[in-house]
């Protein structure tokens, strides 16, 4: 079965089989959608294919988080604000595109402004006719959010549940200036009716496929690019200030540093998540920068199981579908259910699915070992003397990771 | 004084956290080559002088000065570890989740900026610096183990291993041998010999033994200022500072 395979496999093959299921998704999913005539068995519905494009999106923004939670211990509580922000550049392309076909047929003006009795367009919607700066707008802005809130929040060494804290309030900040109509984004009704995207109609399902083979694509490149930060000595470094903050101090590196590249890095890879998102479900409002956005994409790291690169994208979907599901056949009862599941995860699952998976793998392995070896099995090299004995036991092979300390 | 000759220099120092002074007009000279160690009862200033020392608390006033010249009141903590002061905190400090080998691999000297750590290849000399240091501390056989796994005495001689990798001039070791069996202070002992031959090193420690066993020249701190200097056995010997230890 291939879902036994994906997990059996070590954290690295386990990734490279992620990016390949992408990029096997990104070609297979819109041939599904296109070209199998909608008679077959195997047509998939240009709805499943936005649905799915979404989850993926989601899956993005997820990963995101788990580059600074799970490797570097930074509990963003507010990385929706970098998704709704790349998300909200992108709807200003999409916003400009529509041209004179709005229900006021000003060509220059959105219809919003039109309807505010805007004369002309403000300085920051120039340049998002053109998609190049659009794009550049959906990385630059989250990642400058990013750099300056990171550079004054590490350098101030404020870490933590302050942290946390501060992030909730910036995600919060930013909700209350997108919902006035005077900040020039569409107040509380956001940006919507979009028409085209390159040319394209943005409601086709050829493009609908496109832009799936997009998100595909992108959270495969975004999977690559994480791995290869954790695996170089910045990665291990960044785990090395999750562990002992003050310990990489003494040793000449620049915590603050270390922390302020991978947080917005990780800003980027959430404002391109944003971006992905937007075309496929038709709007973009201030609701995105909602605090309780953001703690759910915790809630899908903490799920699918932090600092493994592959459970963040399996809670996402994960969460999104019974999400779809629940809020279609049970809806009062989806925050009781997305609760409870938070709370049965810290409980039960405290290194998410992907952690108990590689527990259960490695319980079984010794116990086979141990039923069909006769002998003992091999016993500890003789040490001096195991003062901690907590963390030292016959568990040698574990692959899981010791919980971090926090740091002095 | 001149403190041309001294590798570290700390001449009126005074610091106090509200209003409790901490350390009090503490003056200490190191000599370049010189292993010391420093003794004195809870809460006489041990560690608070290492924090002003490493950049972690500034004092209030007083000069501190490393490698003769260098005022170490200007600079942070990050800073001064790469001028070349190594610190070994009391609670032993390493990277749980990494191996013993990635643990040195953090320390070594180099370049400690992101670009160069996110390209960063590992050469043979690193390797070579590295077995060096295995060898050393005797951690060869556990290269490849999580730290995490080590026992209390490992992780001791790992985090004395970083701060060797980092090939500091002047190494702080914080009580390396609070916890350790005796075979493993005997050892210890002996590796800070080895260090002393090529590095200053301020060693502050409870374990009298141990520090008759270094056989260097002793300081005894009593709230926040010298109390007596010499050799063991004259400081052991003045009456005040069997006064400060066994209580009046």
């Amino acid at each position: 079965m291939i879902t036994g395979r994906f997990f059996a496999a070590g954290a690295d093959r386990r990734i490279l089989i992620a990016i390949l299921l992408l990029l096997a998704a990104a070609v297979i999913v819109p041939i599904l959608n296109l070209a199998v005539p909608p008679t077959s068995g195997l047509h998939l519905p240009s709805y499943i294919v936005a649905l799915t494009g979404k989850y993926l999106c989601y899956a993005l923004l997820a990963l995101a988080l788990d580059l600074v939670w799970g490797y570097c211990g930074i509990l963003s509580l507010g990385h929706g604000a970098f998704f709704a922000l790349g998300g909200y550049a992108m709807g200003m392309y999409l916003m400009r595109q529509i041209g004179d076909r709005g229900v006021y047929g000003n060509p220059l003006l959105p219809d919003f402004m039109v309807f505010l009795n805007w004369k002309e367009l403000p300085w920051f919607w120039y340049g998002f006719d053109q998609f190049w700066f659009a794009a550049l707008m959906v990385m630059l802005v989250p990642g400058l959010l990013a750099f300056v809130f990171g550079w004054f929040a590490f350098r101030s060494r404020v870490t933590g549940v302050y942290l946390s804290i501060i992030t909730q309030a910036m995600t919060y900040a930013l909700l209350l200036a997108f919902f006035r109509n005077d900040m020039g984004f569409g107040g509380n009704n956001g940006l919507t009716d979009f028409k085209d995207i390159l040319g394209f109609n943005v409601q086709a399902s050829s493009t609908r496929s496109a832009l799936f083979a997009a998100t595909a694509l992108a959270l495969a490149l975004a999977v690559f690019v994480t791995w290869r930060i954790v695996g170089s000595k910045y990665g291990k470094l960044l785990m090395a200030v999750r562990d002992a903050e003050s310990r990489t101090r003494f040793l000449g590196w620049r915590a603050e540093n270390v922390k302020l590249f991978a947080f917005t890095v990780s800003a980027v890879m959430a404002g391109i998540a944003g971006a992905l998102y937007v075309p496929q479900v038709g709007i973009i409002n201030p609701g995105e920068f909602d605090p309780a956005n953001s703690i759910e994409v915790v809630i899908w790291t903490a799920i699918g199981g932090r600092g493994t690169i592959v459970g963040p994208i399996i809670g996402a979907i994960l969460v999104n579908t019974g999400k779809s599901w629940f809020t279609g056949a049970l809806p009062e009862l989806w925050l009781f259910a997305l609760g409870g599941l938070f709370v049965a995860v810290t409980l039960f699952l405290p290194k998410g699915i992907v952690g108990m998976w590689d527990q259960w793998r490695s319980y079984t392995k010794v116990r086979h070992a141990a039923s069909a070896e006769a002998s003992p099995p091999p016993a500890e090299p003789p040490a001096i003397v195991r003062v901690s004995s907590d963390k030292v036991s016959g568990w040698k092979d574990e692959p899981g990771l010791p919980e971090p300390q926090p740091a002095e | 004084m001149s403190r041309g000759n001294t590798i570290l220099y700390l001449d009126g120092v005074s610091v106090s956290f509200d209003g409790f002074r901490a350390i009090n007009d503490l003056s200490l000279v190191l000599d370049r080559g010189e292993m010391r160690a420093i003794i004195g009862p809870n809460g006489a200033g041990k560690t608070t002088m290492m924090d002003i020392v490493t950049g972690k608390t500034r004092p209030d006033s007083g000069e501190v000065f490393f490698d003769g010249d260098i005022d170490l009141t200007r600079h942070d903590e990050a800073e001064i570890a790469m001028m070349g002061i190594g610190r070994k905190f009391q609670k032993p400090t390493v990277f749980e989740s990494h191996s013993v080998e990635d643990n040195l691999l953090l320390s070594l000297k180099g370049p400690r900026s992101i670009f160069p750590a996110l390209f960063h290849r590992r050469s043979a000399e690193e390797n070579c610096r590295i077995d060096d240091i295995l060898g050393i501390t005797r951690l060869g056989d556990r290269r490849g183990d999580l730290a995490a796994n080590l026992s209390h005495g490992q992780k001791q001689w790992l985090e004395i291993g970083m701060l060797l990798a980092q090939d500091p001039k002047l190494l702080l070791v914080d009580e390396p041998v609070a916890g350790m069996t005796d075979a493993e202070t005997e050892e210890t002992a002996r590796l800070l010999k080895d260090i002393a031959r090529e590095h200053s090193v301020i060693v502050v420690e409870h374990d009298m033994h141990f520090v008759r066993e270094l056989g260097v020249k002793v300081t005894c701190l009593h709230e926040g200022s010298v109390l007596s200097e010499g050799t063991l056995d004259f400081v052991s010997a003045d009456e005040r500072v069997v006064e400060v230890y066994l209580g009046r």
